[in-house]
């Protein structure tokens, strides 16, 4: 085989790769009898996209990360943490929207101090992260008073109601959410100076410098972003809950991370995509659906999902020889 | 007490070759070390002593030749079979575990133990008697080797050499890293090692220090070893004569060019990682050579200049202006651009494309209402891959896959892409190949011509001699002379960078290109 066409399999791998894993499990729970009917209606689809919001939107974020060479383990405590604030919002009677703006804003804080910590104070963010979990957690539950916060109903809820209203929209506002985010964020990545920074912070961070690219600033940026996307995906957790709950998404931050991993995203930086990651995360949505349907229990899930997670990377590994 | 030629050697290679491709880095080696002696051999860097090294440790297998231990031929299948044969090296880069202590690090990979069971006290008694060979009993052996200096970290790796009873003992520029005192040390443990019988082979640029330490010496040149004979009475002079002993008849093109205003000066720099201040000028249409061994502090000068280490003191003054700001960012706003010695590691970032790497300094000329036009910035590379003749299949092409020389190409038209005005060339032809190193030159030529300047540090003499205008020598971390092109040769040249001071040659010494 010719370089050239060897080069062009590889790319077109690349892309598909992903795609591929998706159909083989959605085409296996397809042929199981016992699901048949059910698995592939449209009813189920929009239930799988809804339940794929939450994992979807601290995601987005994520590969933002991973791209540029950093990891953050307080994805989840950030969740919940924006939750409470905006359900503490809601019930203190702000307006809905000053309430989302809240709770978005509060994970693009904990970002923010994620992204300092990491350039001040020369940390690894394993490490800055990894007490931003406690914090944020522990935060989340001293607000809330370390039970959940009632709050009255509001349109907030109809962000992730399974029938929209109206009707047309088909699925979930917060599905048409992240559609949109991930877009935007694809098109950033892609084709703007600040995505071209990202990659080459994670790609070599001495030769990002040495171009002068400032790359304490480039992370700081990534790691605020990621943390509003987990704003964002806090409030998407108090509209599906209609409490806010500080106990809530307990160990998502792996999902979120074994999302962008499936989806092509390196842990040494420098490789990873938006549409990788969001079919990353569909990939685990219908697999916990599937299952749910065939009545596994639990633990075959996580044993399952665990098993992907490895094959994804051996393939990608593998893809890159 | 230095044995007579009569003595059989405890080593001898003979006809020693080994090639990397096309480079023959050991050309028909012979070498021989006696018994109990201090060997030093010397070269330039690439003169092949790293490699003939490796050939001996058993890390590289020789291409052809023979070698004889004890008069027994020597063939080692690698490293470790190398040190059960008595062959130890102690390497450059300490090779220590740090948070293990002096003991444990001493036994490492030797430990002894009972079905398993570590024999502690076993280790001790073996440990202490191998400090007290070296004659340092008082090194703490419990403490983290982390914790120690230097020069007791290499005590402690020589320590580790000789519990294997290792009789042959390589150190590769032990001294480059070590304060003075401590380098007292290891000579005064050398001596004694020598005295109970150990060879010791001695790699070191320090020609003085070579001078004190070793008995006999042997001079590798372009991989072969070209001079061997005993230290007593031998002239330092005539030493670098057989270093630098080729003919400097290399083409190296030399463009025509006049200097201008002063563009940049330095006032007392200093760096964090400098040893020194360091002060000096340039003008435009200049090339200044800077010449020195590695490690003297030449990319370290560099390094601060461009604001990738932190400058603790001193001015930096571009075109008049002193330079405020503490990042590159400022300093390529300001017109410096640097390619780095480190093309691989730093200078490029390996999994993006060529035409990332020619233009991530500055994508502006490439985005269109705030988006970036790839077709526009793979236009733009495209005309850096056709003026600089670089061979690429195109600009989206990795540029891991790319040659030496095509990748630092790529490195270069960065900077020309960003209109750097003053050029911080560091090893710009180092592992590149002839045809490229020439096209090189050229276009440095070039830059000066335009008016651009230029700092190059090169470790390879004919090419300063061949393009600089000015060459400045650094030695351990000072900038010890500066003088016009003209009234540098080879000879003056290597023994500043040794020795740290040059004699005076006259001014109508010969040029290898003018």
């Amino acid at each position: 085989m010719s370089r050239q066409h060897r080069d062009r399999l590889s790319k077109a791998l690349n892309f598909f790769g992903p795609f591929i894993g998706l159909l083989l499990v959605i085409a296996l729970f397809a042929l199981i009898p016992e699901v048949q009917g059910r698995f592939l209606r449209f009813a189920n689809l929009k239930s799988v996209a809804t339940q794929s919001v939450i994992v979807a939107l601290g995601a987005l974020g994520m590969t933002l990360i991973i791209i540029s060479g950093g990891i953050d383990l307080s994805a989840a405590s950030n969740i919940a943490l924006s939750s409470v604030i905006a359900a503490y919002a809601v019930n203190a009677g702000l307006p809905p929207l000053a309430a989302v703006a809240l709770g978005v804003a509060t994970g693009g804080l904990v970002g923010l101090a994620n992204g300092a910590l990491v350039t001040r104070l020369r940390l690894v963010p394993f490490i800055v992260t990894l007490g931003m979990m406690g914090i944020a957690r522990g935060a989340a539950k001293w607000i809330a008073g370390n039970q959940k916060i009632d709050a009255p109903m509001t349109w907030v809820n109809e962000l992730m109601a399974k029938t929209p209203h109206p009707p047309w929209l088909l699925l979930a506002p917060g599905v048409w959410i992240v559609i949109v985010f991930a877009v935007v964020l694809a098109v950033v990545l892609r084709s703007t100076v600040f995505g071209r920074h990202v990659f080459a912070v994670g790609s070599n961070e001495a030769t990002a410098r040495l171009c002068g690219i400032r790359t304490d600033r480039v992370k700081v940026l990534v790691y605020a972003l990621a943390g509003l996307f987990c704003g964002l995906s806090g409030v998407m957790e108090f509209s599906r809950l209609t409490v806010g709950d500080p106990t809530v998404a307990v160990g998502l931050e792996l999902d979120i991370i074994a999302a962008v991993v499936i989806g092509g995203g390196s842990l040494s930086g420098g490789e990873g995509s938006i549409l990788g990651t969001m079919i990353g995360v569909l990939i685990m949505s219908f697999l916990r659906n599937g299952c749910t349907m065939m009545g596994w229990p639990n633990y075959i899930q996580e044993i399952i999902i665990g098993a992907i997670i490895v094959i994804a990377v051996t393939l990608d590994r593998l893809r890159h020889r | 007490m230095i044995p007579g030629p009569a003595a059989p050697p405890v080593l001898r290679m003979s006809g020693v070759s080994k090639s990397f491709g096309a480079t023959r880095a050991l050309d028909g080696v012979s070498f021989e070390l006696g018994r109990g002696e201090v060997h030093a051999l010397i070269g330039e860097n690439g003169a092949g002593k790293s490699t003939m090294m490796k050939v001996l440790s058993g890390a590289l297998a020789p291409d052809a030749g023979r070698m004889e231990i004890d008069g027994r031929p020597y063939a080692p299948s690698g490293p470790l079979d190398g040190l059960r044969s008595g062959v130890a090296m102690i390497y450059q880069e300490l090779t220590l575990a740090p948070h293990m202590t002096v003991e444990e690090n001493v036994v490492l990979g030797r430990e002894v133990h009972r079905a398993g069971w570590l024999d502690r006290e076993a280790m001790r008694r073996k440990v202490r008697e191998t400090l007290e060979l070296v004659g340092h009993p008082e090194i703490p052996r419990d403490a983290p080797v982390g914790r120690l200096s230097v020069g007791v970290k290499q005590v402690v790796e020589i320590a580790r050499a000789l519990l294997n009873e290792s009789r042959i003992l390589v150190m590769d520029e032990p001294t480059s890293s070590l304060p003075l005192e401590d380098s007292q040390r290891l000579f005064e443990i050398i001596r004694r090692l020598r005295d109970q019988g150990v060879s010791v082979i001695y790699i070191s640029h320090f020609l003085e220090e070579v001078q004190r330490v070793a008995d006999r010496y042997t001079v590798l040149r372009d991989g072969r070893s070209v001079g061997s004979g005993r230290m007593e009475g031998t002239r330092l002079e005539d030493i670098i004569q057989l270093m630098v002993g080729r003919e400097l008849t290399q083409l190296i093109p030399r463009v025509e060019h006049t200097l201008g205003e002063t563009v940049l000066s330095l006032d007392g720099l200093k760096g964090a990682r400098m040893a020194a201040p360091i002060s000096l000028t340039l003008a435009r249409g200049e090339i200044l050579g800077i010449a020195g061994l590695i490690g003297s502090g030449r990319t370290e000068m560099l390094r601060a200049l461009f604001g990738l280490d932190e400058v603790e003191g001193g001015a930096i003054v571009v075109s008049g202006e002193a330079l405020a700001g503490r990042t590159p960012w400022t300093r390529i706003g300001r017109g410096l651009g640097l390619l780095s010695e480190d093309r691989q590691g730093e200078g490029l970032a390996l999994s993006m494309s060529v035409a990332d790497n020619m233009t991530l300094s500055d994508l502006t000329p490439y985005r269109r209402g705030g988006l970036l036009s790839p077709s526009l910035q793979r236009r733009g590379a495209s005309s850096w891959i056709e003026k600089l003749q670089i061979k690429a299949r195109g600009p989206a092409q990795p540029v891991a896959d790319l040659s030496g020389g095509n990748q630092q190409k790529v490195a270069l038209a960065r900077l020309l892409h960003q209109k750097a005005g003053v050029f911080l060339l560091d090893e710009p032809t180092r592992g590149i190949d002839v045809v490229s190193k020439s096209q090189i030159y050229e276009w440095i030529g070039e830059l000066a011509r335009e008016g651009k300047a230029v700092l190059f540090v090169s470790s390879y003499l004919p090419e300063l001699l061949g393009i600089s205008d000015t060459i400045a020598v650094f030695h351990r971390g000072a900038l010890v002379e500066s003088r016009p092109v003209a009234e540098w040769d080879a000879t003056s040249l290597m023994a500043a960078a040794t020795v740290g001071r040059a004699p005076r040659t006259a001014p109508s010494s010969p040029r290898s290109s003018a």
